[in-house]
């Protein structure tokens, strides 16, 4: 596969350092070392109304192996999605995020499971990164009970309340306004959370956008609204969309953060200085600079309206495993093979989830009629021909 | 039977609604009212539609001509057996709507209020006059001009447990925010697997009012009653206002309340203790034998006048007002029909895809072989309400045609 010849293209060129380092002691896969390790940011972060976050990062070398790990696994479910798609075990509409992994765990060492997240319909991978298992995600995307919505959502539709994940929404925009009710909300009960609203540079020039950006900044609530700029919105190119494609300006009188949405720790920086900025400040906008490998979706090819030198070439200079995989391996923190074992490990849970979900079964056809209401109103529910499927609901 | 007055138990006040089928009703309607969360603890007075027993007819025929001289009515508690039970006090529809928000935000703390110049302004019809001095300006919000945002807002909060009263300053506004209504307020709980429930109560004066002109006399309870996953309910005197304001914001389904811009100065007197009205049921208005007119909002008061008219002509018509547009309270209806055999329905929505379509059609599949004729359904024009005085008369149904629809019915 191309994406594993990169790979070992790229390890050549690092076993050059290899000796040098052959004194060390051996260091364990998932090292659970948190000696700091200071590390820059491969750009500077760009800000607009407020002064940017410095470019050295603190991290560690167990954070940096649960990154890796973490976006291989995402990388790796995104993938197998792919091939189940094709397959047509899945259907309807499928937002694939690879290529955009960092954002979601860059996101994640930068917060609690108490702060809220809400985006759109690209949410798989956000959802694992809140604590969602592979299985709930297969078995959603394929409609079975084991679902995480038991199989009522799908793709569109990933929620998980006890980790505060919002979802999942698959109208355009409209989660935007929801976000900055869920920041309202945490300033109404007082917990010293925050919110990141996620949303693409499509979904930037929505105008319940700027309604929603405008009311947080009246009431002070902190609400972060990250856009996830991947530079296309299905098909239309963002400076095809917008006027003034530097989305972290579009805000105004809301300051705004621009941060390579590819590096997971320029991420984490971002994400750390915003909350901070916003239970102090009101709102912030940060704008992360991303790439989707896929295409919008796996109706659209992804190659009509952007080359494929360009997507390789992304593929290239900045992927966010390879960045980070570059990075363990200078510092040494765990061998090429050692990395490769967590791939194939991790492949292989993937693998066994996938079948793990095709024997989950189908939701019963009484499930058509429950959740419509929190409380049911004791009616009988029935379907068209008033015979095959009732269900009387509590 | 004359317990239905002081509504000691839940299901007690139902007996009255109809003669026959009296213990089913009991049975039947427990259930619902079983299921409605009270607040445990404090007595409560249930609905008690008719605020009166089976007497017989011509006495309560000549209590109804003196109900109804004017839309100003007085409720008819002047009757002697309901002097013995409390007292209450008099006040107009907005202040009952206002009262009851009041006391939900004192009982609950999560209850907040969301709209424009609902705050400092006291809101546009005082629904929520000194509510924002009482409890500040974090739980009673004046926000922008932006209804899709804030009730995007307001739904947001709401799944996370606080429960928004999102006012529209006029229903027509919410049209902006369908989106958020139909797709997340409706769906959410259904798309999340029953994960996230959406407490939310989304109200405002809708209706057509005097000569208010086209964009501001919409009824939008026939855009909004296909969405699945909300309820929705249509006060129409100070009584069931506060009623359905209460059990509104109690209730963990996302529910609007429609009122009506020409109701909000309707003085009655209600209870002082506290009282829920049941958010499925229907209000029995005037119990008949010939005629089953089904109504909701100001066309009751059209309908009642008509009455007058009718009991005067020898005709004894059942008024029902429905309250709960959806779901529809088939039960209370469906007696009805079982008693009448005919049906009249006197809407405000315009004729095509109208509430009243929708209850012709769920009427019609139900009770089909009770019917003597068909259902007759009286609506609004289907044009924009036009500007000029006369012209919004005959958009609206009025009195003398319902009288001679129930002519027809009954020939």
């Amino acid at each position: 596969m191309a994406l594993s010849y990169l790979r070992s293209s790229s390890s050549r060129s690092v076993n050059l350092l290899k000796p040098l380092s052959s004194s060390l002691p051996l260091r364990r896969p998932i090292s659970t070392d948190t000696t700091p390790i200071t590390v820059e940011t491969s750009v500077p972060f760009t800000s607009h109304q407020c002064d940017a976050p410095s470019r050295s990062v603190e991290t560690n070398p167990k954070e940096l192996l649960t990154f890796f790990r973490d976006m291989a696994l995402m990388r790796r479910m995104e993938i197998a999605a792919d091939s189940l798609y094709k397959a047509k075990l899945i259907r309807g509409f499928c937002h694939l995020y690879d290529g955009q992994e960092a954002v979601a765990v860059g996101m994640e060492a930068a917060v609690t499971k108490k702060d809220c997240i809400i985006t759109a319909y690209r949410d798989h991978c956000t959802f694992i990164g809140r604590g969602g298992t592979l299985l709930e995600v297969f078995a959603e995307l394929m409609g079975r009970q084991a679902g995480c919505s038991k199989g009522k959502g799908g793709s569109m539709h990933f929620y998980k309340k006890d980790s505060n994940f919002y979802g999942g929404h698959g109208i355009v925009g409209a989660q935007v306004p929801l976000g900055c009710g869920l920041a309202f909300a945490q300033k109404y009960s007082k917990d010293e959370t925050v919110t990141f609203a996620l949303y693409g540079d499509g979904a930037a020039n929505q105008g319940q956008l700027f309604e929603a950006l405008n009311i947080s900044a009246l009431w002070d609530l902190p609400a972060i609204l990250v856009c996830e700029n991947n530079h296309y919105g299905m098909g239309t190119a963002e400076w095809r969309a917008a006027k003034s494609p530097a989305y972290y300006k579009r805000g105004d009188y809301v300051p705004g953060l621009k941060v390579d949405g590819m590096d997971a720790l320029a991420v984490k920086q971002a994400c750390k200085f915003a909350k901070e900025h916003a239970l102090k400040n009101g709102p912030i906008i940060l704008e992360m600079d991303t790439y989707r490998y896929h295409g919008h979706s796996m109706s659209d090819p992804g190659s009509t309206y952007r080359t494929r030198d360009e997507i390789s070439g992304v593929r290239q200079e900045r992927d966010p495993i390879e960045r980070i995989r570059k990075l363990i391996l200078s510092h040494d923190l765990a061998t090429e093979k050692e990395l490769k074992d967590i791939e194939k490990e991790v492949r292989k849970e993937v693998d066994d989830t996938i079948t793990q979900a095709k024997e989950s079964p189908m939701p019963e056809p009484s499930e058509l009629f429950t959740n419509v209401y929190a409380k049911g109103l004791g009616v009988e529910s029935f379907g068209a021909d008033r015979k095959e499927v009732r269900a009387t609901l509590p | 039977m004359a317990t239905g007055f002081h509504g000691v138990g839940a299901a007690v006040a139902a007996l009255s609604s109809s003669p026959s089928n009296s213990f089913d009703s009991k049975k039947l309607l427990c259930s619902p009212r079983r299921s409605f969360p009270v607040r445990k603890g404090a007595s409560f007075v249930a609905d008690r539609s008719d605020g009166s027993v089976n007497l017989d007819l011509n006495p309560k025929a000549r209590r109804a001509q003196q109900l109804i001289v004017n839309a100003v009515a007085n409720k008819a508690d002047s009757s002697p057996a309901s002097s013995s039970s409390k007292p209450g006090h008099e006040l107009l529809l907005f202040e009952a709507l206002r009262e009851g928000l009041e006391e939900e935000m004192d009982r609950d703390p999560r209850v907040c209020v969301m709209g424009e110049d609902v705050g400092h302004y006291g809101g546009s019809y005082k629904v929520t006059r000194g509510l924002a001095e009482k409890f500040g300006d974090l739980r009673v919000l004046d926000t922008p001009i932006a209804e899709n945002s804030f009730t995007g807002m307001g739904i947001g909060a709401a799944m996370t447990g606080l429960r928004p009263v999102v006012e529209g300053m006029n229903m027509g506004f919410l049209l902006l925010a369908f989106n958020q209504i139909s797709n997340n307020c409706g769906m959410l709980h259904y798309t999340s697997g029953g994960q996230f429930t959406i407490p939310i109560v989304i109200r405002g004066p809708g209706g057509v009012g005097r000569q208010l002109g086209a964009e501001h006399s919409q009824r939008l309870e026939s855009y909004f009653q296909s969405i699945p996953g909300i309820q929705m309910v249509a006060c129409s005197t100070p009584y069931n206002a506060k009623g359905l304001m209460k059990a509104a914001i109690r209730s963990e389904n996302p529910v609007i309340l429609f009122e009506h811009v020409l109701l909000y100065n309707l003085k009655e007197r209600i209870p002082d203790e506290d009282y829920i009205c049941n958010l499925e049921e229907a209000e029995m208005v005037r119990p008949g034998e010939h005629v089953t007119i089904l109504t909701y909002s100001r066309m009751r008061y059209h309908v009642m006048q008509a009455a007058k008219t009718l009991v005067n002509k020898g005709y004894d018509p059942e008024v029902i007002d429905i309250r709960s547009l959806k779901p529809f309270d088939l039960h209370t209806i469906g007696n009805s029909v079982k008693k009448t055999h005919r049906v009249l329905i006197v809407e405000e929505c315009m004729r095509t895809g109208g509430i009243g379509a929708s209850l012709t059609a769920a009427i019609t599949e139900n009770f089909h072989d009770y019917l003597d004729t068909p259902i007759m359904c009286l609506s609004s024009q289907d044009v924009p309400t036009p500007y000029a005085g006369t012209l919004e008369e005959w958009t609206v149904v009025q009195p003398a045609q319902i009288v001679t629809a129930v002519e027809q019915l009954c020939k």
